[in-house]
């Protein structure tokens, strides 16, 4: 193997094993960031010796075990900062002597104990003392194995931001004293929905990016599906994880169908359905399957995966269930209510009812603060004057609309349906389609 | 990305007793590993060549064959669809798979990209 064939593996040995090696040598040296920085020493050395040495036959354990020689190194060096660490070096050392030769040890680790650590480092990751961005960034990199770089690249941001982003939530994660466990009780149920929320606003920031010339950073979305995977094998019994991850795979399973050939967007009802891809259609079925036999009252990710399910079982945009997608949006309005979800409501209902119903709907939410610079319900609105005839009316809300998004195909796309209404009635086919993707 | 793993061997090479324990078991902590990490999409088995049937078009001729082949000796026997961050990183979950085969088995793990998106339906 050349040097660069080697950086490569090294590079995936990183996405595959430092999740679980920064989760064990968390719980060992009880601190996140000290346990990082283990693991990266880890692949410094692996980096420096794999290109002589070929690459070991279980790099996990070697990686384990020379994070641990160095944890009781760095343990032992601060013991005079405390009598914590000096004990903990004792106690690290002692495992060390009656276990010679380390890899096979580790590897004798049983799953559900990898799950616990990886679970704890989850929660601590996702924990609300942090930034939304913190946590965001650090899932990525502490869960995800992603580099600072490729963070940096997915939020179109400079890598030193990223770093330092990672730097100081590891440092208020040590100051805070955050404790390295899975929260328990009523407590479990907040701190959930923290993590699952982290996953989803990565999600989404691949699946309609905020910024820039791409309307979706597919490779974002990949991570993040990945992700929610990953929190229901060590969560298989929490119905909302499953949601989730329902939601995540059918929203995924579009990306294809979700921009034309020149890269502009496509709305669902004008997807071509060939190209949505069924393997992840059947995945996040049978994962929606999981989360409603899992039983409880249905939370919002469930929800939204049942909606997201209505649209991919409709063999036709002409055949889709709006009745029984109203319905799904009005149980999440009493689960999970917003304006966004009400938006989506009228949509759902112009379809089920009729434009009128659902301009009522609309102009109710007219005044709702955080809708004023939103500019799906401006296209929305649009959308539905433009069914009701009110052209004027419509194509100003589409001009309002494409003022109000950064993302330039959308901006586009929201031109040309002004532009179709400035044309004389009849010129053109009535589109008709609203804003969901 | 996306990477079709296709788990090829000599049908009737493996031990005649079948698969050990051991090999069971490996095989599912590994499977349940993959599927933890998020990154296996789909796997399966396939039945022995003595089962199966080629279809094959040449230019106008159809011809049915009925399995099994006596030219073929490595033949596809399972699959598995993993999802990957590099080729790198779907090769080294290929390495396991093959590795907890020990001297049980001689196997070979071809790893090809699946294209994506798919090319416009003509």
């Amino acid at each position: 193997m050349t040097a660069t064939d080697i950086q490569r593996t090294i590079d995936a040995v990183w996405r595959i094993e430092s999740p679980k090696l920064i989760a064990r040598l968390a719980r060992l040296v009880r601190d996140v960031g000290l346990a990082e920085e283990l693991a990266q020493d880890a692949f410094v050395a692996a980096l420096e010796q794999w290109p002589e040495s070929g690459v070991p036959p279980n790099p996990g354990g070697w990686l384990m075990s020379t994070a641990k020689h160095r944890a009781i190194d760095t343990l032992r060096r601060n013991e005079r900062l405390g009598r914590k660490y000096g004990e903990l070096a004792q106690e690290l050392a002692t495992q060390e002597q009656q276990r010679p030769g380390q890899p096979p040890a580790d590897m004798d680790l049983n799953l559900e104990e990898i799950s616990d650590d990886m679970l704890r480092l989850v929660f601590t990751a996702c924990h609300p003392v942090l930034s939304p961005e913190a946590r965001v960034a650090l899932t990525l990199r502490l869960l995800g194995g992603l580099t600072t770089a490729e963070i940096a690249r997915a939020y179109l941001v400079s890598e030193s931001t990223v770093a330092q982003r990672i730097v100081r939530a590891k440092r208020t994660l040590t100051k805070k004293q955050i404790p390295f466990e899975i929260p328990q009780g009523p407590e479990l149920g907040v701190r959930l929905a923290s993590v699952l929320e982290v996953i989803y606003l990565i999600f989404n920031e691949g699946y309609s990016a905020t910024a820039g010339e791409d309307w979706m950073r597919p490779d974002l979305c990949e991570d993040a599906v990945r992700l929610a995977r990953m929190l229901a094998g060590l969560m298989p019994k929490e119905p909302e994880v499953h949601g989730l991850v329902a939601l995540l795979e059918i929203q995924a399973s579009r990306t294809a169908a979700r921009t034309n050939s020149t890269g502009e967007p496509v709305l669902l009802l004008d997807q071509d359905r060939r190209r949505w891809d069924r393997l992840l259609i059947r995945r996040g079925l049978s994962a929606l399957d999981r989360a409603e036999e899992l039983g409880g009252q249905a939370g919002r990710y469930t929800l939204q995966a049942a909606i997201a399910a209505s649209h991919a079982r409709a063999p036709t945009a002409e055949e889709t269930d709006w009745t029984r997608i109203a319905a799904l949006y009005w149980a999440l309005m009493l689960v999970a209510p917003s304006p966004v979800v009400e938006l989506n409501r009228a949509v759902a209902v112009s379809r089920a009812v009729g434009p009128a119903a659902a301009l009522e709907i609309v102009d109710a939410l007219r005044d709702e603060p955080t809708l004023t610079d939103y500019h799906l319900l401006s296209s929305v609105r649009g959308d539905l004057l433009a069914r009701l005839d009110r052209r004027d009316e419509a194509r100003a809300e589409f001009e309002r609309a494409a003022t109000l998004t950064d993302n330039a195909p959308e901006q586009t796309l929201l031109r040309l349906r002004a532009a179709e209404l400035a044309e004389p009635a009849g010129s053109h086919g009535q589109r008709g389609r609203h804003g969901t993707r | 990305m996306r990477f079709m793993m296709m788990l090829k061997s000599e049908e009737g090479s493996g031990p005649p007793e079948g698969p050990s324990q051991r090999l069971m078991e490996e095989m599912g902590n590994l499977m349940e590993e993959m599927t933890k990490a998020g990154i296996l999409l789909d796997t399966g088995g396939l039945r022995e060549t003595a089962e199966s049937t080629q279809m094959h078009w040449d230019r106008g001729d159809l011809t049915v064959l009925d399995g099994p082949f006596a030219e073929a000796k490595e033949v596809v026997g399972g699959y598995a669809i993993v999802q990957a961050k590099s080729k790198e990183e779907a090769l080294e979950w290929a390495k396991r798979f093959v590795q907890i085969h020990a001297d049980e088995f001689t196997i070979t793990a071809e790893v090809r990209e699946i294209i994506e998106p798919p090319e416009e339906w003509t």
